[in-house]
């Protein structure tokens, strides 16, 4: 189902957390909303809801107008930040929830369970309880609890925020995989740029309750709207009014006299990938980002004097 | 704090352990007294106050074998007031608990005007005199109060009789369940409840199911609470009971009667009951805790 966001307006006192804003979510997407926190990314993913009622504006799933319409009756699987478990139910009964409050017969309720708690690889802890679970697994238990009563529209609120990095990396790929599987109209909050790249089709970038732009990871990130998003997205140096992407500079081998004089001060070994921090003659302080065998051909090392060449910063007039 | 069965063992700091990982044994040895000190301090004073007039009482109630204990107990005026006591404990106090929990919803859940001072007025049967909540109801209720009259004509007998017993003993025992709930609730936090909303739960389901079970154990703490104030309660009850021996004389009023007529075995053989009484509630919710306790937590 797709989802319509019209010109949805909310404060909170004198803090204004959304500003007429309006995003479409196509039927079956994967969707992060991308932002810093404060800019209103989960007070929209809770408006879409029906958690939070919007001051003004409509929301559209599938095609009808449910702005007013309460949470339950919308048809959203909800994945709260610290995953909100029914901590005196075991496994089982967290996941057989939404079916049991509809008074589903046991024996249909037992054969989902058991079909979710395999597709999120619970089988067998069916019978634990939440505080036997980890990070990992009380995330996908939530999943699960979420997809059990199949959702038109899933709805994660920084999935992925409260767990260590390895499991991070290994959840990411799993929705993704989730997703096309099951191609259920899906949109995340993230503040992690790299996360929303990595598992999202589309990025809404928000900042201070607004929508900065809407687009693939790659167009955001070869053909950013403005300053915000182009320094959210990525890593970026500011050379007076221009920014530029650090992989952009271009270290010379020899200078030709079409380059700029550098100092290099530091080299830090990070990989496949070498960071080179420079200081120009006007006192200004870049860093450069080159691959290992680049570092190796060019022989850096600190203290040396060379030349870059800066052809692709960008200006942003406001 | 839903946590509560623990009672005066939880005085005595944890032993061991940290002493030993201290490098000097003067230190240790230190530590060791200063706990020993406070754990005896501890005891002291629970005994100086408690267990010896407890104890005092069971000693003096028994000082003359069984009989006269089991003639006290089967006097008709103690059955009835025992019977009394039971029946006034079993109508205020899930009338308390229900009242109790939805104060709670409403004081922690809810957003409306005039809620600092709902908070305020729950607190208010703690702060005044039993003595006082009794002279009010008669002033109420009484044949010569606001409503005497009326409820009269009506053929309500309020004052001088159980219905008006059984609302003195819900005054003064008021606060508990609510005062026990709301930090319970509050720790819950809304998340749970609003998942639950999500996934299509009413309402009135999600209480049953998520509000309900996450703050039973307050509930249960302000439950007992209240039964062991119910059950002794005194001041109030007197005043609104007009004590008619085996009418309106609940176990507590029977104790002081008893020892004004200078039966003690009779007085001492009551106030046993009444704390047995006590102590039941008090087992029964620790029973109850540890059972579910060690099934659910790791």
């Amino acid at each position: 189902m797709a989802i319509e966001v019209r010109n949805v307006g909310k404060r909170f006192g004198d803090f204004v957390a959304l500003d007429d804003v309006s995003i479409t979510v196509g039927d079956g997407a994967l969707t992060a909303l991308l932002g810093p926190s404060g800019s209103g990314k989960s007070t929209l993913l809770r408006i879409i809801a029906g958690l939070e009622d919007p001051d003004s504006g409509e929301v559209v799933i599938g095609g009808e107008d449910v702005t007013h319409a309460p949470a339950r009756s919308r048809g959203v699987g909800f994945v709260f930040q610290h995953y909100a478990p029914f901590k005196h139910m075991t496994v089982h009964d967290n996941v057989a929830f939404g079916l049991s409050v509809r008074k589903r017969p046991r024996d249909e309720i037992g054969e989902r369970v058991n079909e979710l708690l395999g597709l999120v690889r619970l089988d067998g802890l069916a019978g634990r309880y939440p505080s036997q679970l980890s990070g990992g697994q009380l995330q996908r238990m939530a999943l699960a609890r979420a997809l059990a009563v199949q959702p038109q529209v899933l709805l994660l609120d920084e999935p992925f925020g409260a767990l260590d990095a390895q499991v991070r990396a290994e959840l990411r790929e799993w929705l993704r995989r989730l997703h096309d599987e099951i191609h259920v109209t899906t949109v995340f909050v993230t503040h992690d740029q790299e996360e929303a790249m990595d598992v999202a089709e589309q990025i809404v970038v928000m900042n201070a309750g607004r929508i900065e732009q809407a687009g693939s990871p790659r167009h955001l990130y070869e053909s950013p709207a403005n300053e915000f998003v182009m320094s959210f997205i990525g890593p970026v140096n500011r050379l007076g009014d221009a920014l530029l992407r650090p992989h952009d500079i271009q270290i010379l081998a020899e200078p030709d006299g079409t380059g700029t004089e550098a100092l290099v001060e530091r080299v830090a070994h990070l990989g496949f990938e070498v960071r080179v921090e420079l200081r120009l003659q006007d006192g200004t302080e870049i860093w450069a980002q080159v691959t290992r065998e680049e570092a190796q051909q060019l022989e850096l090392a600190e203290g040396q004097i060379l030349s870059v060449r800066m052809p692709a910063a960008r200006v942003f007039t406001p | 704090m839903s946590n509560s069965g623990e009672g005066a063992v939880t005085l005595s700091p944890a032993p061991s352990g940290l002493a030993r990982r201290s490098p000097s044994r003067d230190a240790e040895r230190a530590a060791r007294a200063r706990r020993l000190t406070v754990r005896t301090i501890a005891l002291g004073y629970l005994a100086l106050l408690l267990l010896t007039p407890v104890a005092m009482i069971f000693y003096r109630t028994f000082e003359h074998g069984l009989t006269p204990v089991w003639n006290a107990v089967t006097a008709p005026n103690a059955q009835h007031a025992f019977w009394l006591s039971l029946e006034i404990v079993a109508i205020a106090v899930p009338l308390n608990t229900v009242f109790g929990i939805g104060i709670a919803l409403l004081l922690e859940r809810g957003r409306f005007w005039g809620k600092g001072l709902l908070g305020l007025l729950i607190d208010l049967p703690f702060a005044i005199s039993p003595v006082v909540v009794g002279l009010a109801l008669v002033l109420v209720y009484g044949k010569t109060g606001w409503f005497g009259d009326w409820l009269t004509e009506q053929g309500f007998q309020i004052i001088f009789s159980v219905p008006g017993m059984v609302l003195a003993t819900a005054i003064v025992s008021l606060p508990f369940v609510a005062r026990e709930t709301i930090p319970v609730l509050r720790e819950l936090g809304t998340d749970a409840e609003q998942a639950a909303e999500t996934l299509g739960a009413s309402a009135w389901q999600t209480f049953w199911r998520v509000t309900l079970p996450g703050i039973r154990w307050g509930v249960v703490y302000g439950v007992v609470l209240t039964t062991a104030r119910a059950l002794g309660e005194f001041g109030a009850v007197s005043i609104v009971s007009g004590r008619i021996e085996g009418q309106t004389q609940t176990l507590p009023l029977y104790v002081q009667d008893r020892f004004e007529n200078f039966d003690s075995t009779g007085a001492y053989t009551a106030a046993v009951v009444l704390a047995l009484m006590a102590l039941a509630t008090l087992l029964a919710m620790n029973l109850l805790t540890r059972r579910t306790r060690r099934r659910r937590t790791v």
